[in-house]
Order: structure tokens, then sequence, then C-alpha cells
């Protein structure tokens, strides 16, 4: 039998992970998926541990899908919200997280809009850390159910074309998704107006189109960014109508992808902005079906950040 | 942990008898046939049963649900390790609710294992019975739990371990005691 370990404390980034790693934390998941299938959808693997979600930023989907997953496993949860906090009176984050150490919790999932704070949670804390979302950075569990979404649809993970598109800027998801494709080796392609598709993402490997025609075309995988407002998105391009016009996607733009090809979105979607309504409840689209892989990815990173795993029993 | 070859307990022919010899015993105890189910422990237990079933299909010509039952995520002992065990999938796609499961697994030995599916199991349904297969049971039992059908009984010492192996994995069919080469 193979021999496992996963020997990370913390899930940062995809950055720290090895192959073998994001291997490792797939199959976990698929076999985390049956759990979500059951009438008693829950098993005991956790019993006993506290799962703190320390939310800086709104978030519905990523907290509640770490909020099912770690009850699902029999976890106890803490929802920490940051708009009642003492954060709003004046306490620092170290403060914050130093207070929440205090009750013994033994994993921490954050999201915050600064860059690297997970990491800087890591200098002091002894829990283990989960990066939900930090700023411009990585949503390092975004990529994974990303990844087994695209492995269960196509059966495989390699030798891909993926085509991201829109304001790959601002978009962890997007920075994520690039490291992980590069570390599977797929090919990768850019895709959006200049302004939010600096060349500076060549050095990552990819190749940078301002055409979608171009970026789309023979592509396994489509993945569409939503135009983020609340960063001040609008202010890269002239107006909604011209993005729509030029980078959203829709079916005459999906007929250059592959006949397989798949269309993803990370959600929430903006209908008829980045993504034609008919083409998002087609059946090439699987953005609900992220959502539910969402869960299974969470419990297998929640099940396996206590160290390493080895081959069990007799 | 490196370990040699003790002892070779069984070779092709005599599995291929005790096989035999537990299928007729499960047929004969349960004489409602088609309201038996067969469960196989991941993950030698899946091939034992897989064995199991073709064997009922050979003896009675009825195809039995065969469904693959992970425990990992049940063990008692999941706080202990600082290594995380890997999980593998479950994967029942017919109901449990007054069936009678033949529930499987190539060894049985302290009968955490057993205890562990029996919780699971439970979690999916309520069942006719349980009635527990194991190829082997080597002894040292720390939970009340008894096979109600047995290839062999095994006495074993607690540091060896006894290996099942089966032609479709491990490319012979044969039952080998290990022991460690240093303690």
């Amino acid at each position: 039998m193979r021999e496992k370990t996963f020997k990370q404390n913390h899930l940062l980034g995809i950055e720290h992970l090895s192959v073998a790693d994001i291997e490792t934390i797939l199959e976990t998941a698929e076999a985390f998926i049956e759990v979500s299938t059951r009438e008693v959808k829950k098993v005991p693997a956790l019993k006993g541990k506290t799962v703190v979600n320390l939310f800086f930023e709104n978030s519905t989907r990523t907290r509640s899908s770490f909020e099912i997953a770690a009850k699902r496993l029999s976890a106890d949860l803490i929802n920490f919200n940051s708009s009642v906090s003492s954060l709003k009176k004046g306490e620092t984050l170290k403060d914050t997280v130093l207070t929440l150490e205090a009750m013994n919790p033994h994993i921490i999932v954050i999201r915050h809009s600064a860059s690297g704070s997970p990491h800087y949670l890591t200098t002091f804390a002894r829990s283990s850390i989960i990066n939900a979302g930090d700023g411009f950075h990585e949503h390092p569990t975004q990529a994974l159910l990303d990844a087994l979404t695209i492995q269960q649809r196509l059966k495989t993970l390699r030798k891909l074309k993926i085509a991201i598109v829109g304001d790959i800027l601002h978009s962890r998801v997007a920075r994520s998704n690039i490291i992980l494709h590069q570390k599977m080796g797929n090919e990768i392609s850019l895709v959006g107006p200049p302004s939010l598709v600096p060349l500076e993402f060549e050095k990552m490997g990819a190749s940078v189109y301002y055409d979608i025609r171009r970026g789309v075309k023979g592509a396994d995988v489509i993945m569409m960014l939503r135009v983020q407002e609340e960063r001040g998105a609008k202010n890269y391009f002239p107006s909604i109508r011209e993005y729509r016009n030029l980078f959203a996607i829709n079916r005459d733009i999906f007929s250059l992808a592959k006949k397989s090809a798949i269309l993803m979105h990370p959600g929430p979607i903006n209908r008829d902005v980045e993504i034609e309504t008919f083409m998002a409840d087609s059946r090439q689209s699987v953005i609900l079906e992220q959502v539910t892989n969402g869960i299974a990815v969470r419990m297998a990173v929640l099940y396996l950040l206590k160290g390493e795993i080895h081959e069990t029993l007799n | 942990m490196e370990e040699k070859i003790k002892a070779k307990i069984m070779d092709e022919k005599k599995m291929k008898r005790t096989f035999l010899r537990l299928g007729m015993e499960i047929l004969e105890r349960n004489r409602e046939a088609e309201n038996m189910v067969l469960i196989g422990i991941q993950t030698k237990g899946v091939f034992v049963a897989r064995r199991i079933e073709q064997l009922i299909k050979e003896l009675e010509n009825i195809d039995l649900p065969l469904g693959i039952l992970d425990i990992t995520m049940f063990r008692d002992d999941l706080h202990m390790h600082e290594k995380q065990p890997a999980v593998k999938k479950t994967q029942i796609d017919f109901s449990i609710e007054d069936r009678d499961i033949i529930l499987i697994d190539d060894v049985v030995f302290t009968g955490r294992t057993i205890r562990a599916a029996m919780d699971s199991i439970f979690e999916l349904g309520r069942p006719a019975s349980v009635q527990l297969t194991a190829f082997i049971d080597r002894g040292h039992r720390e939970m009340p739990i008894c096979p109600d059908f047995k290839g062999k009984y095994l006495p074993t010492s607690r540091r060896e371990r006894v290996k099942v192996m089966l032609k479709e994995i491990d490319g012979q069919d044969q039952v080998l005691i290990m022991e460690p080469t240093r303690f």
C-alpha cells in the first residue's frame, strides 16, 4: 500500500503544498463526499475538536461551507463576527487571536482583507491556521474545490488548458488556481482588460490574452471571475456594458473551447455581467457542483490538518 | 517496521476450501438468502467480500448487493495519533433497512474495527441483523465481539501480524504470519 504523508500544520496557500499534498487532499475529499449523501450527515472524526471561524470580511458561502464541513465532522464551531467584535473597539488582530486562543481551539479559519494575515497568525498562534482568503493573495480551499470539480468532470487534473477570465489582478481565487495548475503542469491562459490582467502574470508561467476568443480557444476549463465592484473594479474599465461586450462568456464564445469543456465560477455570479444566463444554467456549467465539493474539500482540510497521515490498522 | 515471514498458514488450495465452507455456512444460516447484503471493510475486507459474493452467486445463482465501508472516521483512537490515518471511500448504494448484513473483514483482532464498523452502519439505518465474517480470527479481543463465521482461528502473539494475501491484489493466495525482525 502506498505510504502517504501530509505534514502541513497550516493551510496558508497552494504555494506551500506539494503535488502529493494536493493529491492527498483531493483523495480525502473524495472519500468525504459520501458523508454528505447520507441521511445522517455526520461522522465523529473531529469529535471534541474546536474550530473557530474568524472572518473579517463579509462572506456567506465560504463561512457557511466551513461551518457545515466542521459540523459534519462533529467538531464544535464558533463563528466570530468581526462587525460586532472588539476589533471595532480598538483591539488589535493579535490580541483578538490571543484571546480566542486562550479558549484552546484546535483550528482557526481566517479571512482577512490584508494579504499575509494568516501567515502572521502562525508566528504566534498555537492552533492550525486555515486561510479562507487573504486580500489579493490566496484562497487555497477554493482552488482545491475547483480542482476536485475538474477531476470529477474531466477525469484528470493533468495536460489541461485552463482559461481564467476577468479581474485577475484583485482575485485571490485566480492566484491560487494559477499556482495549483502551474504545479500540475497545466497550460494557463489569463484573459481580461490590460488594467486587470497585468503582463506581470506571465512571470507566473501563464499566457496573457486581451481577446477572449483567443484566450479560451481549445480550453478544457473556463473559469469566470466576478467583477468585484466592492474592490473598485469598475475603475479599471470604462463601463460594465463595455466589459460585458468584451469579456463575458456566452454560447458563441464558449463554443471555441473543447467540446468537453466545463464552465466554472467561484460565485457569487453576476448574471449577464460576466456570465450569460443561458451559460450559467447550461449542462457545461459546474457552478453548483463547485459549492457541493467545497464542503468535501473543507472537511478534508479540517481532517488532515493534524499532522501526518499513515496507513492504518491491523 | 521491517518484518519477516514466520510461518505460512494457508496456501491457495486451503484458502479455496475455507472460502467455500464460509459461503456454505452463510447460506445455511440465512434461509432467506435474498435478504442478505454484503459489506466489506476497507481495504482487504472488500476483496474477501467480493470472493464471497462470487461464491454465493455460483452456489445459489443470486446476486447480492455489495457495499464498501471505510471505518476511519469512526475510529476510537483518532485523538491519539499525531498523524491522521488516510480516509478511504465508503460506498453503500442500497438501503440496509431490515436487511441481514454480512459484515466482512480479512482479520479480526482487537475487535475495535468491528465496533467502529457497527457504529458507522447504524448511522445508515436499522438492519435486521449484523453477522460478522472474518477470514482469520487471531485472538486478543478487547471488545465483546465474536465472528459468526470464521475461516480459521489462529492463535498469535501480539507483536506478530497476520497477512491475508489475495490474488487480485497481492498476486497470490496465501495466509502468512509475519514477525518483526527487530524488537
